[in-house]
Formats: C-alpha cells, sequence, structure tokens
C-alpha cells in the first residue's frame, strides 16, 4: 500500500465512529431478531394440528376462550393477515397467553429470568476470574506446565455439565455439606451451579487466552517493555493480556450460545428455578406460547451480546477503529 | 558514579542458545569497552549475532539463551551477578534500549504517551504527577511536532519517523547513561533517517554513551567513535570508525564495505542496450486516489506516464509513500488506475479479457521484497518452478529440462529443489523467486523492493544475478525501490516519484549526476555516505 497519511482523529471523532459502527450493528441486529420472529411465526402453523389447539396446549378451556385466541391471533384471517397480527403483538411487547401456566408467557419468563440471569452473572464472572488466573498462570514454556494445562483443559471442556453437577452435588452437598443440593437461594445456592456450568467456558477460554499470552510475549514490544525496566507481572497485566485478549472477544459470542443452553441442564440437576426449568416444563406441555416466548428472548440475548462483543473489540483494539 | 573505570566493559563474552537438537553459539568470544559519552558500533549482516550481543548487556538475550562472560561490568557493577531486580532497575533506566521496528517495538494497543511514561513510573524518575509533562516534554525534545496531540496517538497512527523519534523517547525517558540502538534507521526513508540520526547525536551531545548496532557502514561512519566489525560471532576487526572504514585490514570488511551500492559509483557491468528497442510496456496518465478512513483522500499515482523498453531496467525511485507500489500494482494489472492506461505490447490491459489477459499476464511477472510470503509455504523448490510451466501445459521431460535452466540462470544449486522457502537463505529465497518469474519467459519483470530486506553482500549478489539474467535473456524490469545506490547499479533510466507524481525522469547518469528537481536533489543529499570528510562527534 501505498502513501501513509496520519489523520488526526480527536476524541469526538472516535465517538462518532463509535456511534456508527453502534448504528449499523443494531441495525443489522433488527433485522436478525425480525427473522427469528417470523422463523417462530411459520415454525407455529408448521406444527401438526389446528393452530388454535397447539396455542392451547391441549389445556381445557370454554369456547369464549377459544374465540378469543382466534380474535387475538387473528387465526380467521389469511396469513397475511395472521403474520401481521402476530409480528405487531411482539413489538408491542405481547408474547401471548400461556394456557398452561394460566398467565401472560412475559410475566412467566419475567419471573423466572433474575435467577437464570444470577446464574449467567456467576458464571461469567467464574470464567473471566478463573481463565485470566489460570492463563497467566500458565504461559509458560517449560514443556510439563504447557501438558499439564493442556491435559486439564482437554479434560475440563469435555465433562458433559450435569455429570460435572451431579459429581459437585455429592461431594460437596452430600458429603460434605458445605453448599445446599437445591433451591435458589442466595449465593451459597449459587456456588456450586455457576462452577458446573463455567467448567468448560473457564476451559476454552484459558486454553485460547494462554496461547495468545504465549503468542503476545514473543512480540518485540514485549521486549521493548522489559528493556524498560518492567516487571514480569506488569509486562503480562500491562502489555501481553490486552493483545490476548482479542482473540477471546471472537469465541464470546460462541459462548454465550454454549451457556444457555447449558443453564437449562444445569438448572434440572440443582433443582433451581429459572428459564431452563420454564423451557423443560413448556416442552414437555408442548407449551408453545412460552417455547415462542423463549426462543425470541434467546434471540435477544444472542444479539445483544453480539453487539457487546463488537464494542469490546472497539474498546481493545485501536486499530480496527478505522 | 565511577570515573576511572569504562562505562561498559566486556571480555570473552559468549552466547549460546541450546534447542532439543543442537547449540548455537551465536557470541563466541567478544571484548568490548564503551567509554562515557562514547559511541560505539557493531557492525555485521544478520546472523553475525551483533544483535544478541547488545540484548546480554541489558539480560534480555532470551529465555534458552546462556551467557558467559570473563568481565561484564556496567560502571563497575558486574552484571554477571545480577538478581532479576537489579536487572529491572538498571534497564530503562542506566541503560536504554532501542529496538529496531518501532511498529511492533511499541505497544500497538497503548498510546505513545502512555509507552513513553512508562519507564518513567517504573523508576519514578519524576514524581507521578508530573509524569504527563514529562512525556510531552521529551516528545518535543526527540523532534515531535504537536506533542500533547500526538501523545494520544497509537503507533499505527504515526509515520515512520514518528514512531522512531517515539520509541528513542521511551528508550531516553528516565536519563540512561548508555543507549543500545539496535538497526534504529533500518525501515526509515533517506531523509527521515537523516533527522532520526541527527536526534541520536543530539542525545548524545550531554554525555550519554551510545552502543549502535547496524549493518548499514554508512550510518555508523556518520555516527561512531570507535567501530567493531562482527561476523559469526566474533570481531573481525575493531577501530577508529576513520581508519576501519578508510583502511579496512580484514577481507571481510573490505568486501561489506565493496558490497555497498553507492549512488555514482558502478559495481555492476550493465549489459549493452539495443539500439531501436521497442516499447513493451508504457504507463499513460496514470491516476488512482485511495479513500481513507473519514473523508480524506489520498493520491497514489497523478498522471504517472513513462515506457519500459525492451531489455532496459527502467527504476522506479521514492520514498514510502510515493506512489511507487501502487504503479507497480498497476502495471501488472492487479489494480485498474482510476484513469490513464497501461499498454502491454500496445494493448492496453483493460482491453484484455479472458484467455488474451492470461496470455498477457505471462508475460511481465513479479518479485517482491519478501519471498517467504510471497512464495506457497507448503511448495518445494522444484514444484513452485514447475507450477508455471504445468500452466502452459509444458511436458514432463521438457519442464525437468527447464527447470535445470532456470536454476543455471539464477545460479542455484540443485540440490535446493526439494526444500521449502523456509529452509532457504533470504538470497536463494529472492533467486528461487527469480527463477520462477523467468519461468514463464516473461518480457519485464516487475521487481518491487526486491533487495531491501537483504544484507549488503547478499543483495550484491541478487543484484549481480538480475543483472546476468538480464544480460542472457533480454528480460526488462521495472526496478521499484527506495534505494538511490541499488536502483543506481541495475538501471538504465530512472523515474523519481513523490506524493505521486514523477517529479523527473531520464537517464540514470544525468539524473544522479545532474538531478534537476529540488526533490531529486534533497533525496541524493540525505544518502548517508561513507565519505572521508563525513565528521564525527569527538567522544
Amino acid at each position: 500500500m501505498a502513501g501513509v497519511l496520519t489523520v488526526p482523529a480527536p476524541r469526538d471523532r472516535r465517538a462518532g465512529r463509535l456511534a456508527r459502527l453502534l448504528g449499523t450493528r443494531i441495525a443489522a441486529s433488527v433485522v436478525v431478531l425480525w427473522a427469528a420472529v417470523t422463523a417462530v411465526f411459520f415454525l407455529l402453523r408448521l406444527m401438526p394440528g389446528n393452530t388454535v389447539d397447539v396455542l392451547l396446549a391441549r389445556s381445557q378451556v370454554s369456547p369464549q376462550v377459544r374465540a378469543q385466541v382466534i380474535a387475538a391471533y387473528r387465526l380467521d384471517g389469511s396469513v397475511g393477515t395472521q403474520y401481521l397480527a402476530y409480528l405487531g403483538r411482539v413489538l408491542t411487547g405481547d408474547l401471548g397467553e400461556s394456557y398452561v401456566l394460566r398467565e401472560p408467557v412475559a410475566t412467566a419468563i419475567g419471573q423466572q429470568l433474575p435467577d437464570s440471569l444470577a446464574l449467567l452473572a456467576a458464571t461469567m464472572v467464574i470464567t473471566v476470574v478463573a481463565s485470566v488466573v489460570l492463563a497467566i498462570l500458565g504461559a509458560s514454556r517449560r514443556p510439563w506446565v504447557r501438558s499439564s494445562f493442556t491435559a486439564v483443559e482437554s479434560l475440563a471442556s469435555s465433562v458433559p455439565p450435569f455429570w460435572l453437577g451431579l459429581l459437585l452435588l455429592t461431594v460437596f452437598s452430600f458429603t460434605l455439606h458445605w453448599f445446599p443440593a437445591i433451591g435458589s437461594g442466595g449465593l451459597p445456592g449459587l456456588v456450586l451451579p455457576s462452577i458446573a456450568l463455567a467448567a468448560s467456558a473457564v476451559a476454552v477460554v484459558t486454553r485460547v487466552l494462554r496461547e495468545g499470552l504465549l503468542h503476545a510475549l514473543e512480540e518485540p514490544f514485549v521486549v521493548t517493555a522489559r528493556a524498560r525496566g518492567t516487571g514480569e507481572l506488569a509486562v503480562r497485566f500491562r502489555h501481553v493480556l490486552r493483545h490476548a485478549l482479542l482473540p477471546v472477544t471472537t469465541i464470546l459470542g460462541w459462548m454465550a450460545g454454549s451457556l444457555i443452553g447449558g443453564a437449562v441442564i444445569v438448572e434440572i440437576v440443582f433443582s433451581r428455578a429459572g428459564i431452563g426449568r420454564l423451557t423443560l416444563s413448556a416442552v414437555q406441555n408442548r407449551d408453545m406460547p412460552v417455547v415462542t416466548g423463549v426462543v425470541l428472548l434467546a434471540a435477544v440475548i444472542f444479539v445483544v451480546v453480539n453487539i457487546l462483543v463488537d464494542v469490546l473489540n472497539w474498546i481493545v483494539d485501536p486499530r480496527t477503529r478505522g | 558514579m565511577n570515573a576511572d573505570v569504562p562505562l561498559l566493559s566486556v571480555t570473552g563474552l559468549e552466547v549460546s542458545f541450546a534447542s532439543r537438537r543442537d547449540t548455537v553459539r551465536a557470541v563466541r568470544g567478544v571484548s568490548f569497552e564503551i567509554g562515557r559519552g562514547q559511541i560505539v558500533a557493531i557492525v555485521g549482516e544478520s546472523g553475525s549475532g551483533k544483535s544478541v550481543t547488545a540484548r546480554s548487556l541489558v539480560g534480555l538475550a532470551g529465555d534458552n539463551a546462556s551467557v558467559r562472560a570473563d568481565t561484564l561490568t556496567f560502571d563497575g557493577a558486574d552484571l554477571r551477578e545480577f538478581s532479576a531486580a537489579r536487572w529491572r532497575a538498571l534497564r530503562g533506566s542506566r541503560i536504554g534500549f532501542v529496538l529496531q521496528d518501532a511498529l511492533g517495538s511499541l505497544d500497538p494497543l497503548r498510546h505513545i504517551g502512555s509507552e513513553i511514561a512508562e519507564p518513567l513510573r517504573e523508576h519514578r524518575t519524576v514524581p507521578a504527577r508530573s509524569v504527563p509533562g514529562e512525556v510531552l516534554r521529551l516528545l518535543a525534545e526527540v523532534g515531535v511536532p504537536e506533542p500533547d496531540r500526538r501523545a494520544r496517538q497509537y503507533s499505527h497512527e504515526l509515520s515512520g519517523g514518528l514512531r522512531q523519534r517515539a520509541l528513542i523517547a521511551s528508550a531516553i525517558a528516565a536519563g540512561p547513561e548508555l543507549l543500545i540502538a539496535d538497526e534504529p534507521t533500518t525501515a526509515l526513508d533517506v531523509t527521515v533517517q537523516r533527522h532520526v540520526l541527527e536526534v541520536l547525536r543530539d542525545r548524545t551531545r550531554d554525555g550519554t554513551a551510545m552502543l549502535l548496532i547496524s549493518h548499514d557502514l554508512a550510518v555508523v561512519s556518520e555516527l561512531a567513535d570507535h567501530v567493531y566489525v562482527m561476523k559469526d560471532g566474533r570481531f573481525v576487526e575493531d577501530g577508529p570508525t576513520r581508519m576501519v572504514l578508510d583502511a579496512p585490514r580484514h577481507p571481510y570488511t573490505r568486501a561489506l564495505l565493496a558490497a555497498v551500492p553507492v549512488p555514482g559509483v558502478r559495481a555492476l557491468r550493465r549489459p549493452e542496450r539495443l539500439a531501436q528497442a521497442g516499447t513493451v510496456l508504457e504507463a499513460k496518465e496514470l491516476h488512482k486516489t485511495y479513500r481513507l478512513p473519514g473523508r480524506a483522500r489520498l493520491t497514489a499515482a497523478d498522471g504517472v506516464s513513462f515506457a519500459v523498453r525492451a531489455g532496459e531496467t527502467l527504476g522506479i525511485v521514492g520514498e514510502s509513500g510515493s506512489g511507487k507500489t501502487t504503479v507497480g500494482r498497476m502495471l501488472m494489472g492487479l489494480l485498474e488506475p482510476d484513469s490513464g492506461k497501461v499498454e502491454v505490447d500496445g494493448r492496453p490491459w483493460t482491453a484484455l479479457r479472458g484467455a488474451g489477459r492470461r496470455a498477457a499476464r505471462r508475460r511481465i511477472q513479479m518479485i517482491y521484497q519478501d519471498p517467504l510470503s510471497s512464495l506457497d509455504p507448503r511448495y518445494t523448490a522444484r514444484q513452485l518452478l514447475e507450477e508455471p510451466l504445468q500452466v502452459t501445459r509444458t511436458p514432463a521431460a521438457e519442464r525437468r529440462r527447464r527447470v535445470a535452466e532456470l536454476l543455471d540462470y539464477v545460479g542455484l544449486s540443485a540440490d535446493l529443489l526439494g526444500r521449502r522457502a523456509r529452509e532457504l537463505s533470504g538470497g536463494q529465497r529472492q533467486r528461487l523467486a527469480i527463477a520462477r518469474a523467468l519461468a514463464g519467459e516473461p518480457d519485464v519483470i516487475v521487481c518491487d523492493e526486491p533487495v531491501s530486506a537483504l544484507d549488503v553482500s547478499v543483495q550484491a549478489q541478487v543484484l549481480e544475478v538480475l543483472n546476468r539474467v538480464q544480460a542472457r535473456l533480454g528480460v526488462a524490469y521495472v526496478f521499484i525501490s527506495h534505494h538511490l545506490g541499488v536502483i543506481y547499479q541495475i538501471s538504465d533510466r530512472v523515474v523519481v516519484m513523490n506524493k505521486g507524481e514523477v517529479v523527473e525522469s531520464g537517464d540514470v547518469e544525468k539524473v544522479f549526476t545532474a538531478p534537476e528537481h529540488p526533490y531529486t536533489k534533497s533525496l541524493l543529499a540525505a544518502v548517508p555516505r561513507i565519505s572521508p570528510e563525513a565528521e564525527t562527534i569527538p567522544g
């Protein structure tokens, strides 16, 4: 490439670029969410049987309620009318009514969401702290350190969360009685489930982060930093860690997806309330309004996480701020 | 501070790197001294051990390096007995280190201001609240304009010269008594190199000693009081700079000096040019503008016109950003000009489509600065040479004959055919790239900085190969380089580019001896020379 011009980039210009980045990402997300809503709509129609019966999920209701459902979803109209009606309802935040739970889907999800979010938040904290610490400890040239870390990581990433959950329960709840075995109550109840959920994420993130650290430690700017008298820990935290984070941000999106899936299993194993439990019972009861509500929620979470990943990348790597 | 002992004293320094298979002895017993305020240089080619020597002095030779010495003292303190903590206290505060390649040596994710502040904070050189002000003072001292704005920029946002200055600022921040500069100007244009050398020279005026590591004898001659010539881990010769450069005793020093391409001094015998050579490639009024982030635009080519005749070398010389590579890519038909056209044998690229375009492609080949990235790393030398022959459906027996012929042109041994690019030396790689370019029997080879990454002795060999090939095959070259000495050696005619424009063109002797344009004059004036009258700063 010929020509190097250094163009001044004052702070307000950078803020403008961030706004533009966010604008395009959000616009793209709207398209993704619209596609998700559309897919859900046609999925409902593809279910065997009458759409009214699908929505009512075999629950016994009076003919009046049945007529209400038909009116609310415009099931007497054409496909186009039904689609527009459905889209309009979702846009106004109305996810429909669960006739099994006899309450609005939004309420059902809203009740369960805090427990799931607490579990996810605890898992994220464990993942971040544990992977950074383990990666920095494991970023060594010594072959035995590397191979032992690799072995533990392979093991941890291949253990299924439900099995690890059962193992943790057996040891720490039933045998040692350190942590409660069931329920969502408070912080002690969070420890074991979040460890079970975080284990494989920690293994994967640690590996990526550790390879990133080892790679970045070879860079010339590390020699420069050491030549300034900077200590090893400062070199790792101040310089190298940020470089190693770059590949991690790209797997964060994938991780969010796998955590949502894993949360369902962990909530069942630990008998916790939460979206996972709600989803499982909804699937068992063929409670389609709840299932579609959860699908839309998952899509929203996924989209939000991906926007956050882009923002994180923007913060970590000034070179992507073009 | 101890005034009667030398600042740095080294005897019998040995550095070896042990790997699972073997032990490499990079430094094999070198001894030298640096007095206070003295500028000492170590000159050598890549692999000579000069950088390892420099790094050993700050305890950064590497994890798997074993460093031994009979004496290794800095200001009377025995460095061999230093603990990690004492090394850290020494580095940055009493010995500053400027590494090669400022782009890689400054953390790309941090503002350059934070990079310069690091040694200040690490060694508590100034109180924490004065650090920002001190950073600005340092940036100003090394000649960075608008320090307050630059301090908040990242290294990739700075030009090569400003980056190098910022790196120097971070090395001198804590006021070290010794500054080690490892190839401080290697990647820079001549005019920028001149400024950076002045910055370094200014530093030594106040009594800072300097150890300069370089492959470039001309750079050394401008700065150093005393020079050590290094080869294969040993010093083959040393002495006051003037004496070593004017009257070299060791054959290696003489060979090194002879290999330096100097504008105005002919080292190669150029082949006779044909009287009525036809035009094989022509650029007509090429314009190309790039859009930059934001609304800025960069004009890389602004009405560039020239013709390349059969069997000649047309040199394109210019500094980075002058648009010479853009022009090279347009000649290759790899990049469409915004306006204007490139004609191959009188037919413009734009008129060529499909098979015609592919046929024309074979007639113009390209070689690059870094053959390691332009040659497929998974291919052996034989596969690399056979690939272009397979494209033209050459029968197998004929292919073998042609491969042997190509090797002969570039002076490579057939033993190397089984090796991959990584397993070849820099010079062998570039010869392989030339042989591959020749496989399709081209009329023109566009050479983009083909010898810029090579040591002077290897550089001279590759230029010799190019010269010989041209004499034998009559292929024309478009030779793109920032190096005026190299351009002078290989070119018949030259085009001088600046900011996308051709400022001067003509016969190489004429342009180099009687330049007309002020820009050409300034370029030629900035070339560091090994000349007897060059002043050196007394130690």
